[in-house]
């Protein structure tokens, strides 16, 4: 008998929970956790001994500058992006989508909104999946606005995003990446919710309301399996996304070791007002990762960009893309679609504003 | 035996369904397997994350790519 599908299958990873008693897996988990820390902690002189010990480059120059700063960004985020996308990926078996339909479907607007933004930083999303996402939140009565506040927050706010923010500029920046985040999808799509767009789906979408919902058979893990889905999660996601942190510690590297201190201040800086609303424009068709894009802020950043400036362009290209409007014009009407990317992006342009103000 | 593979014709998806095909002729079952590529009947089985798998119109997988074994688990 052939079975010539089974050779393109990848194989089953062996399950390391599975066979392990719960001390083992503790000290396994202990034992692992102590060896990333000691390599993550020696990052910094790793790198510095690498450029100026091993390949003799002079100090002060653009190529050494450029140089240690890509070989040390480069390991620490992808290594605190094996972590975080393992932790995520376990707290994600709590949170399947029906789950978060089936919580959100009772729920009133405002209320709604603050759940559902909160409820897409943890439930799986991809872009890819946002359509079929939508028709399901539909058709069991989620109220509009409260199913744009989840589309907003989710592919805005993710684990990604939030190491990459967390390990470029720090705690507070992604603290505050947070709560405007968050801020934009709740009052975006509660504003979305007030305008009363539902005229503005699709015929066939708007049948689809309220015609029930199936619900899948919950199959109960258990922890050997959610290991086994960070696992996953990590092999997927860091598998796809490495290349792109790659590429923009390179271009941000350039950026350090080459820009001249202070150069963007005139072009991104708090003085020129009408920078928050063109990084806004340039930043809504552009289609990036949080993975690709945050490293060449971060570098902007030093180079004199001003912070509101910076957070608004990064939101506008990690949260609203011209694929993804493409994607959802199968299901919404040209005018509904304006009013998203209108509402969304004026949204963006506030937190621009607000930043440059206080900061 | 009716089995439905659910997905707009992503690269998972494919997957999917070459992994329940390997799990059918593995276990010798007497089944027919269809894609459901049409967005609305997706839908209405009540599945928002692809690719799924349906086994008599009853939606047992979503959202992942299940291998050979987890599939032959559910059929048998």
């Amino acid at each position: 008998m052939s079975v010539p599908d089974e050779v393109a299958v990848p194989a089953p990873e062996c399950s390391p929970a599975s066979g392990l008693r719960l001390w083992q897996a503790a000290v396994l988990a202990l034992l692992a956790g102590v060896a990333w820390w000691a390599v993550y902690a020696n990052l910094a002189p790793a790198a510095r001994w690498l450029t100026y010990g091993a390949l003799h480059l002079p100090k002060g120059a653009h190529l050494s500058s450029a140089l240690e700063f890509f070989l040390f960004e480069v390991p620490k985020v992808l290594m605190l992006l094996v972590v975080v996308v393992f932790g995520v990926g376990i707290v994600r078996t709590f949170f399947t989508p029906e789950r978060t339909r089936a919580i959100l479907a009772g729920k009133r607007e405002s209320v709604g909104n603050v759940l559902a933004a909160m409820l897409g930083i943890v439930t799986p999303f991809c872009s890819c999946s946002a359509v079929p996402l939508f028709l399901g939140f539909v058709q069991s009565g989620v109220p509009l606005g409260v199913t744009f506040s989840f589309l907003i927050a989710a592919p805005m706010i993710n684990e990604i995003a939030l190491v990459l923010l967390f390990g470029l500029f720090g705690l507070k920046v992604a603290a505050i990446y947070v709560v405007t985040g968050l801020s934009v999808a709740i009052l975006a799509g509660w504003t979305i919710g007030r305008l009363r767009m539902e005229q503005h789906l699709e015929p066939w979408v708007l049948e689809l309301r309220g015609s029930g919902e199936a619900t899948l058979d919950e199959d109960r893990l258990d922890w050997g399996a959610r290991v086994q889905a960070g696992l996953t999660a990590v092999r997927e996601i860091v598998g796809k996304v490495w290349i792109y942190v790659v590429l923009g510690i390179a271009v941000g590297a350039g950026i350090h070791g080459y820009v001249p201190t202070n150069a963007l201040a005139g072009l991104m800086g708090k003085q020129a007002w009408w920078s928050v609303p063109l990084a806004v424009v340039l930043g809504v068709p552009m289609y990036s990762n949080a993975a690709g894009i945050v490293p060449v802020v971060q570098a902007l950043l030093g180079k004199g960009a001003a912070l509101g400036t910076s957070l608004a362009f990064m939101m506008a290209v990690i949260g609203l893309s011209l694929p993804e409007t493409i994607i959802l014009r199968k299901v919404l009407r040209p005018r509904l679609i304006a009013v998203f990317v209108g509402v969304v992006a004026t949204g963006i342009t506030m937190v621009g504003y607000l930043f440059n103000a206080l900061f | 035996m009716d089995i439905q593979i659910l997905g707009t014709g992503c690269a998972k998806c494919k997957t999917l369904y070459a992994n329940a095909e390997a799990a059918v002729k593995e276990l010798g079952l007497d089944a027919t397997l269809t894609k459901v590529e049409d967005l609305r009947e997706i839908i209405k089985l009540g599945v928002m994350t692809t690719p799924a798998l349906a086994v008599d119109g009853k939606v047992k997988v979503a959202g992942k790519v299940a291998t050979v074994a987890d599939i032959k688990k559910l059929l048998a």
